[in-house]
């Protein structure tokens, strides 16, 4: 009987130990790699860096570590202006993806009720379409001789081609489009359960509509604006596939410039370096997604 | 009081969905086109489909493509229910803050980082890069989507049934199988579904991890797309959003059936 329990209760605490091992052997110990090979030398060999862990050898271990990829890091300012233009282009972008997500999911919440999954079913099927697809459909559009120009030099709007592909705005169009479900559905969530008799008592008592909305609106939608800010925020600072496709040579960014390091230059301390750098930038909003998204989960009823 | 959709609400929906649908519908209408020149219309044409059909390199792509989303989301999906179930049923067991991290962690980390990290990982226990480097990668990507997943079905859960199972007698185990399980089945199924696409999608993680003989479709189109447009590509995408579709709208009949059978069940 008492074998039994043990048996039992061994193969009860298997339920956690198994999907936790396994993040701990393919998340968290890769990120100690990754912290390791950026602080060693790189060496003309496969692989490309010096190893630089021998069990037998631990003070040389700590004598061969070195800052000298994050020196470079900040020496080259190349890394900087990366670093700038890929928070910079992401904030603009996540501000962006607010201005035309809210409308949206604004008519949505006040769309009928029996009509409101569709809607919500219609802003995630595109998702579930290939990611890369979709940035490669606006390569046609946004191109010199492309849809675009072609539809509005047939209104009449222009008689120029306009260029738009390969610059900056190019990539805040791609952004802003892969990521508005990742906007639009959280400002949903928030705006749908918003009790509507708040707005009619400000409307009753003499508020304007739009200071209603400023004083009673936006601060009852906190939460989805964090949360949808912060999943595209994230993401956004370390993207590579949106400015390699649509951005052209002129775009900086950071995630662009970690593939070039490994692939082209193919130094993968330096790539490393990069990444931790990346890193570093994005724990502060990491840590406050996963405290909004533990809390949002935890409290539902 | 009900709602009322002002002018400008009924505007924002319009745009807002001409905006996602828009850019999708112009390829797929464009893959019928005869010109070679994918921005200039030359006539209805199906020939890119044929050419694609043909085209040894892309197929080959797509199978392995294919595995490897089978293959990934399955262990996927049983790593995450396990991983959905400790987060809902076991309390606060030790190390709990980490464990929420690390499920948290992937979904947001940019994919180079990622990528990069899982690479270094399988140099250094010197395993060969190829399929199932890909494989590994995807599926601990993936696991994090289908936990949340699941994880949101479990915190709605009536807890009663599984109570009243066991007080009838009924062991634990026994009582996941013939209660817990066919009641979070479909957030299950949800969740798989969401590691396949996840996989089958991936380009910035297959490409790190991937080695000889696993160019996923991804890899193949990305290295194509970079070298200008082509029609072909324009077919292969129009396959698979028809697809994607396909899946989605049988996925949604499906669960709206099963929700009516189990009111009806009730009443």
């Amino acid at each position: 009987m008492k074998e039994r329990s043990f048996m039992k209760s061994l193969s009860a605490g298997l339920v956690p130990a198994v999907p936790y091992l396994w993040l701990g052997v393919f998340f968290l110990v890769p990120f100690l790699i990754v912290l390791k090979i950026s602080l060693s030398d790189p060496a003309v060999a496969q692989p490309p860096y010096r190893p630089l862990f021998e069990w037998s050898d631990i003070m040389g271990f700590f004598s061969a570590l070195d800052f000298e990829n994050f020196e470079l890091l900040t020496q080259d300012d190349l890394y900087f202006r990366a670093t700038l233009s890929s928070v910079r282009i992401a904030a603009i972008s996540t501000l962006l993806l607010l201005l035309v997500g809210f409308p949206i999911a604004y008519g949505m919440a006040r769309a009928p009720e029996r009509h409101r999954s569709l809607l919500v079913a219609l802003v995630i099927l595109p998702f579930w379409t290939s990611f890369l697809i979709r940035i490669y459909a606006w390569i046609a559009i946004l191109k010199p001789e492309g849809l675009l120009t072609q539809a509005l030099s047939g209104i009449g709007l222009i008689s120029e081609p306009i260029e738009i592909l390969n610059t900056e705005w190019a990539v805040y169009i791609g952004i802003v489009y892969a990521y508005l479900p990742f906007m639009v559905l959280p400002l949903y969530a928030t705006l749908e359960k918003m009790d509507d008799t708040l707005l009619e008592a400000a409307l009753d008592l003499g508020s304007t509509p739009w200071r209603s909305f400023w004083t009673i609106t936006v601060p009852l939608a906190m939460p989805g604006i964090i949360a949808g800010s912060l999943l595209c925020f994230i993401p956004a600072v370390g993207e590579f596939v949106i400015p390699d496709l649509l951005g052209g040579s002129e775009t900086l960014m950071i995630g662009r410039q970690l593939w070039s390091e490994f692939f082209s230059n193919r130094d993968w301390p330096l790539a490393s370096s990069v990444a931790i750098l990346l890193l570093i930038i994005l724990v502060l909003p990491i840590v406050i997604y996963r405290d909004v998204e533990a809390r949002r989960l935890e409290t539902r009823p | 009081m009900t709602r009322r959709l002002s002018v400008f609400n009924v505007t924002s929906l319009v745009l807002g969905f001409a905006f996602l649908y828009l850019p999708i519908l112009l390829l797929v209408i464009y893959s019928f086109n005869a010109s070679r020149l994918v921005t200039v219309w030359g006539g209805f044409s199906t020939q890119w489909y044929g050419a694609l059909f043909r085209n040894q390199a892309l197929m080959e792509a797509a199978w392995v493509t294919l595995r490897i989303a089978l293959l990934s989301a399955s262990i996927a999906t049983v790593l995450g229910t396990l991983a959905a179930l400790a987060l809902t049923r076991y309390g606060r067991f030790t190390g709990r803050t980490l464990f929420t991290g690390m499920i948290y962690a992937p979904m947001v980390m940019p994919e180079v980082i990622t990528g990069l990290s899982l690479l270094l990982f399988f140099v250094a226990i010197d395993l060969d890069r190829g399929f199932w480097t890909v494989t590994l990668a995807h599926t601990t990507l993936t696991m994090c989507f289908v936990t949340v997943v699941v994880q949101s079905r479990l915190m709605t859960f009536d807890r009663s049934l599984e109570e009243a199972a066991m007080d009838l007698g009924a062991p634990p185990l026994r009582t996941f199988f013939a209660v817990t399980l066919p009641l979070i089945a479909p957030s299950i199924v949800a969740g798989f579904l969401l590691a396949f696409t996840l996989s089958l999608d991936d380009l910035v993680i297959a490409s790190f991890n991937t080695g000889p003989g696993a160019t996923t479709l991804p890899i193949r189109i990305y290295s194509q797309v970079r070298l200008g447009l082509s029609p072909e590509i324009n077919a292969a995408s129009t396959i698979l959003i028809g697809l994607v579709t396909l899946g989605v709208i049988s996925a949604t009949l499906l669960s709206k059936r099963s929700v009516l059978r189990s009111q009806r069940n009730a009443h």
